[in-house]
């Protein structure tokens, strides 16, 4: 079974999803990112694909994505870094990214090199629904990969349901309209958690969005399955000289 | 190769061919949906028409003349024709498509107005329409630009702009873009992005073309006055994302025997490595919202292009012109910046007009093309050059 359905099989509460960009703070520092966060109490691992053009992402994301790139990463140097990562990771990976990198190395390629190193999911925000229903949707599916979606406080019901109809995994609900790591009131939003709540979808729910603390993943997982932490976490490897130490100090204060 | 007629249009979910869509994310979706549901609907209601049609002619001063360039035509053995959009208020066709979204703006009821640009001819232009209608507006543009285009920065700010610098990527036109669509993101309710070129995701490109297009409306008609006939053998425009070539093509796109030619930057030259010209360097790809071609790196990173000319220094090309490549439809040139240079001092001198550099670009092909004798050549003269008197400075 795909580990993100085992995963939400055991554990319906409080899922703690954390994002690290892929070749940040240096190009070979995935491994020890990834064993950290396992280790310090994280469900599931999103790694983010660097992109010279990360729309959807606030300033924290988008330097740690120029650090990245000038570091050297790329979508085959990732797929090298991840060869054995399943020797010692066991939780659930997802990869984030835009599609253009994608696109250049290959949907095809993409999707076998991601199934071949252990890779359960993809978010790529960047991808509407009509591009994939058309053109994608076969190609992750034959690889056991499940495909993410984002919905916000403005999509409707009829779309929700939609969107939940195609998406797989569990569904990204994007906090309140807004590029990553905004500072937004998560606890105003508790009417669309509970409306999401109420719809009784297919799919487990997310939280993603200006979660950074223990009081925002706790106000977010009120409603719903989990949280998703991103720029505060990035922010809190920038300059760090111990990846293990900053890790284990951050997630404590996110979950104890 | 050939070319079929009539699929020049775009198809209901945004393509040209191959090129085109909408690829947002999903904070985006319910403002492009609603352009996309809204724009054709509004655009062709009579009401929206009449105000378009009396604000191009009494406050962006149209007709623009379509003047016969005599001395130029002497030279090339054609019969040439420039069309004047230099001589459009704030001093290129920009305004013609920010003149319509603020007018688009307001029938959706948005309060507030985002815009990016690059050497700052867009962002004028819509700084100028929001001050005309009394409406907040923040424009996007690069760290470097806001450096190297010092007065139109001022005449943003003159007429009540927020100048936001763009301080993320490389700093340049293509970030302001990136800067204005996140800033779309998190302002999903009352704000409408107006867009300066045919690029983004569907509506956007054909929105801007159709906008645009006043400007082959009017070629038409006046040049049947001029030779009898509406259909020259030849329309040139330069392109970065192509806005004017897209307005000065766009009621020709069918007419197979009007051949249509692009003008991209070539910077220091084609492979030099510092170039803008998109056809000859790009591969398809996704940047800003559609699938076009992009100059990129073999890992679909984005490539700062170069160009002497702001307004032509972008990575990517819309997708119409795209598929006009493709297809065979439109013929893509290039001219380099020194070129483009001689070209604005060649004109100068022999017409008594001084181009804008990314105009020049245009003029450049003109020594490149075998023209016949009764060819009838239409140049759309974009801009004014008098923003780019500190580079033109230099060279005197």
């Amino acid at each position: 079974m795909n580990r993100i359905d085992s995963l939400f099989k055991q554990k319906k509460q409080s899922v703690l999803n954390v994002y690290c960009t892929a070749g940040y703070p240096q190009l070979n520092s995935m491994v020890e990112v990834l064993s950290s966060l396992q280790e310090n109490g994280a469900d599931i691992i999103e790694i983010g694909m660097p992109y010279s053009d990360p729309l959807a992402d606030g300033p924290v994301i988008q330097q740690s994505n120029m650090v990245a790139l000038e570091n050297g990463m790329s979508i085959p140097v990732l797929f090298e870094q991840l060869k054995n990562i399943r020797s010692t990771i066991h939780l659930p990976i997802i990869l984030m990214g835009y599609m253009n990198p994608i696109l250049q190395f290959g949907l095809k390629n993409f999707c076998e090199a991601a199934a071949a190193v252990g890779v359960d999911g993809v978010i790529l925000p960047d991808l509407p629904m009509y591009e994939f229903e058309n053109d994608y949707q076969p190609l992750f599916d034959e690889h056991g990969l499940k495909f993410i979606f984002l919905v916000t406080p403005e999509t409707g019901e009829e779309r929700i349901r939609k969107i939940d109809s195609l998406c797989s995994g569990f569904l990204y609900a994007v906090s309140s309209s807004s590029t990553t790591g905004n500072n937004k009131a998560i606890a105003d939003q508790s009417t669309y958690f509970k409306r999401l709540k109420e719809m009784q979808l297919n799919n487990p729910i997310l939280v993603g969005f200006g979660i950074k603390d223990k009081e925002t993943f706790q106000s977010a997982c009120q409603y719903t399955n989990g949280a998703i932490i991103g720029s505060a976490y990035i922010k809190s490897l920038e300059g760090s000289t111990n990846i293990q130490l900053s890790t284990k100090e951050f997630l404590n204060n996110v979950l104890t | 190769m050939t070319v079929q007629q009539n699929n020049f249009s775009v198809d209901t979910h945004g393509y040209y061919g191959d090129f085109g869509g909408a690829f947002i994310p999903e904070m985006l979706y319910p403002n492009v949906k609603q352009l996309q549901e809204q724009y054709l609907q509004i655009m062709s209601d009579p009401s929206f028409q009449e105000s378009f049609q009396q604000l191009l002619k009494d406050y962006v001063g149209r007709p623009t003349p379509l003047f016969f360039a005599e001395r130029l035509s002497q030279k090339h053995g054609a019969s040439i024709y420039l069309k004047r959009e230099d001589l459009c208020h704030t001093g290129a066709h920009k305004i013609n498509n920010t003149i319509g979204q603020i007018l688009l703006a307001e029938r959706l009821g948005k309060k507030r107005i985002i815009a990016e640009t690059g050497a700052g001819q867009h962002g004028v232009a819509t700084a100028t329409v929001c001050a005309l209608k009394g409406v907040e507006c923040i424009v996007y543009m690069g760290e470097k630009d806001i450096e190297r285009q010092a007065p139109n920065v001022a005449r943003m700010k003159m007429l009540g702009a927020k100048v936001v610098p763009a301080v993320s990527g490389s700093k340049t036109l293509k970030d302001a873009t990136n800067e204005a669509i996140r800033d779309w993101i998190n302002n999903p309710v009352d704000t409408h992005y107006i867009i300066g070129s045919v690029v983004g995701p569907h509506p956007y490109p054909d929105m801007v073309a159709k906008f645009q297009s006043v400007i082959s409306e009017e070629i038409k008609k006046q040049l049947i006055e001029k030779t009898g006939s509406p259909y020259p053998t030849h329309v040139i425009a330069c392109v970065g994302g192509g806005s004017n070539a897209a307005g000065a093509f766009y009621h020709f796109l069918d007419d197979l025997s009007v051949k249509l030619v692009a003008v991209e930057a070539a910077g220091c030259g084609i492979a030099s490595g510092m170039s803008a010209a998109t056809t000859q360097l790009g591969k398809p790809g996704i940047l800003h919202g559609s699938k076009s071609l992009l100059m990129q790196t073999n890992d679909g990173q984005v490539i700062e292009p170069h160009s002497i000319s702001a307004g032509l220094d972008y990575p990517g090309i819309g997708p119409l012109h795209a598929h006009l490549f493709k297809s065979g439809r439109g013929t893509f040139m290039s001219a380099t910046d020194e070129q483009a240079l001689q070209s604005a001092f060649e004109i100068s001198r022999t017409e008594g007009i001084i181009p804008a550099l990314e105009t020049a670009h245009a003029f450049s092909v003109l020594n490149d093309i075998h023209f016949e004798k009764t060819d009838v050549v239409v140049i759309c003269l974009s801009g004014r050059g008098d923003k780019d008197l500190d580079t033109y400075m230099k060279y005197l």
